[in-house]
């Protein structure tokens, strides 16, 4: 009788080894994939009725979703910073922090993440689907071009409407966090708002707004490139829409992190503060 | 007709016999996973090819690859004479229209209903009035026996031999000279079996096309085929032979001597069941 045979057993310098060429190779992939959109990009845009469609259901129908955590996410950080700033007398400075990281950090991720997880995932399992079943060979046969057709306008949607979702989610946390602390925490609204006005500047909103941009650039290409190279079955399908919300949600982290360097540095180029003369 | 302006003549009487697709020693491999090997045959104006052999033996990627949906790992295609790679993208799109693909589950758009699926390559290739394509789409369901009304469901409320068909007036929508059909009958009744290979032979009776069809199905190949080729798997081959294991008309397939054909055409197991070790 035929027994199975055991798999070989792999050292640890070839599977780094593996490693390291699927990841050139995936990134390799992902560049190729990111330079088609851009060339179809400026080659004109799909039928206006598919991008507008596009943008209804990137946009319009993520709206509930950010506005109910960005809400609950200003009102978490007036509830976590009351104790701490009340031992300090200083409950009226809350405005500053809680606004400042909603429109510097909490804002751009929380909307970014929303989208990756509502958007994203539902691209990449919906392209992935297409490619399984073959409508993405159909549309090719059919005088089409995919990424003209189906990646052109989510890029678009996600790219042009995701610093709007961020200036929601930016809105309702900053309203949530100012009627909490002052409605049910009893913290003077003047003070919180005039501490808020003098420490949250044009720039923080803006550079959050910026960064938002990058991320929803990054969940278009990430969903769209792993819903086109996506895996056959359902099990692929599956694995297509995971993977492309923990890849997007790692790369928004990441992005955050450098792109807030970058424009902090760009920040005190233009206008040095006291640190730069000591 | 010029020279090296492929497709830009019509399939007249004269041109028909002229090879139309070649495929030189096509090769092609999914990571370590060889499906063809040195592959070699022609399609000529007019005729309606049947490709037959075993699941996994590459029928489907050969015909796609003859398509241009997917490229070979080694050898070159050529349409009329002229190898694809001397195509431009836009050349190879626009000559790409010349071939209409039915996909084996017919590959409809989910997301739009039966008239926006029909009406989609017109929409994308041409400046059709929303009148005159309401008018081709009415005409394209009748030519394929179903009711006009049909045209406003999705592709979720049709049944699997309506969704073939809707495939099929899809493909006809662009009146290509060469149409594709990827087991067209595949999970169909035999009634709707004998509808779909009625429609076959009515669309080229209708227009000079040329027709290649994957299938599994001997009813097919003895109703529509003027030539078999038949594929064998490479996990099956002896050393040093070719994957077309045969190529003549449906009569001598069925004639053949040789166990490789016999056995498929007939649909007998033979020596698989002791390699499957079922006896």
């Amino acid at each position: 009788m035929s027994s199975v045979p055991t798999p070989r057993k792999q050292s640890v310098v070839n599977a780094f080894g593996q490693l390291v060429i699927e990841f050139v190779q995936a990134t390799g992939d992902l560049a190729l994939f990111a330079t088609s959109i851009l060339r179809w990009l400026c080659r004109g845009l799909p039928r206006r009725s598919v991008v507008v469609e596009c943008m209804y259901e990137v946009g319009v129908r993520s709206i509930p979703v950010v506005l109910i955590t960005g809400m609950f996410i200003g009102m978490v950080l007036a509830v976590q910073g009351y104790q701490q700033f009340h031992l300090m007398r200083m409950e009226t400075r809350m405005g500053a922090v809680i606004n400042m990281a909603l429109v510097a950090e909490l804002g751009p991720v929380l909307a970014a993440t929303m989208l990756a997880g509502r958007v994203g995932s539902a691209m990449a399992a919906q392209l992935g689907t297409m490619r399984v079943t073959e409508q993405i060979d159909a549309l090719r046969a059919l005088g089409a071009n995919p990424i003209q057709y189906l990646v052109v306008p989510r890029f678009l949607s996600c790219f042009l409407l995701i610093p709007l979702l961020t200036v929601m989610a930016d809105a309702i946390g900053v309203a949530g966090g100012w009627v909490f602390s002052t409605q049910v925490l009893g913290v003077d609204a003047t003070y919180y708002w005039h501490y808020s006005t003098e420490y949250v500047a044009a720039w923080d909103v803006g550079a959050g707004i910026l960064k938002s941009m990058f991320f929803g650039a990054a969940i278009a290409l990430i969903a769209c490139h792993r819903g086109f190279k996506c895996g056959a079955g359902a099990e692929g399908v599956g694995q297509a829409a995971t993977s492309s919300f923990v890849l997007s949600f790692v790369v928004i982290l990441v992005l955050d992190f450098f792109l807030g360097m970058f424009l902090n540095d760009i920040y005190w180029t233009l206008w040095p503060g006291p640190s730069s003369f000591v | 007709m010029q020279p090296g302006d492929p497709f830009s003549d019509p399939f007249t009487g004269e041109e028909s016999g002229r090879s139309i697709i070649e495929l030189r020693g096509i090769s092609r491999s999914f990571g370590s996973q060889e499906v063809l090997r040195n592959v070699s045959l022609d399609i000529r104006a007019g005729e309606t090819v049947c490709l037959i052999g075993e699941s996994g033996c590459g029928k489907s990627v050969t015909m796609k690859i003859m398509a241009s949906l997917m490229q070979p790992t080694a050898g070159k295609v050529l349409w009329n004479d002229v190898p694809i790679k001397d195509r431009t993208d836009e050349e190879l799109v626009r000559d790409r229209l010349r071939f209409g693909y039915l996909f084996q589950g017919a590959a409809l758009f989910d997301s739009l209903s039966v008239f926006e699926n029909i009406a989609f390559g017109l929409r994308q290739n041409t400046t059709m009035s929303d009148k005159f394509l309401a008018e081709l789409v009415t005409e394209r369901l009748k030519d394929v026996g179903m009711s006009p009304a049909s045209a406003h469901k999705m592709p979720s409320e049709l049944s699997g031999g309506m969704r073939k068909r809707v495939g099929l007036a899809r493909t006809l929508a662009l009146m290509p000279d060469i149409i594709l059909y990827d087991e067209p009958t595949t999970g169909l009744d035999p009634i709707m079996i004998d509808v779909i290979n009625t429609l076959i032979l009515k669309t080229r009776k209708r227009r000079p096309v040329t027709s290649v069809i994957v299938t599994h199905e001997m009813s097919t190949v003895r109703k529509v085929a003027d030539r078999v080729i038949m594929f064998y798997p490479l996990s099956r081959l002896e050393p040093g032979q070719p994957q077309i294991v045969f190529e003549g008309t449906p009569e001598e397939a069925f004639a053949s001597e040789d166990p490789q054909v016999s056995q498929f055409v007939y649909g007998e197991a033979g020596e698989r069941m002791q390699e499957l070790s079922l006896l």
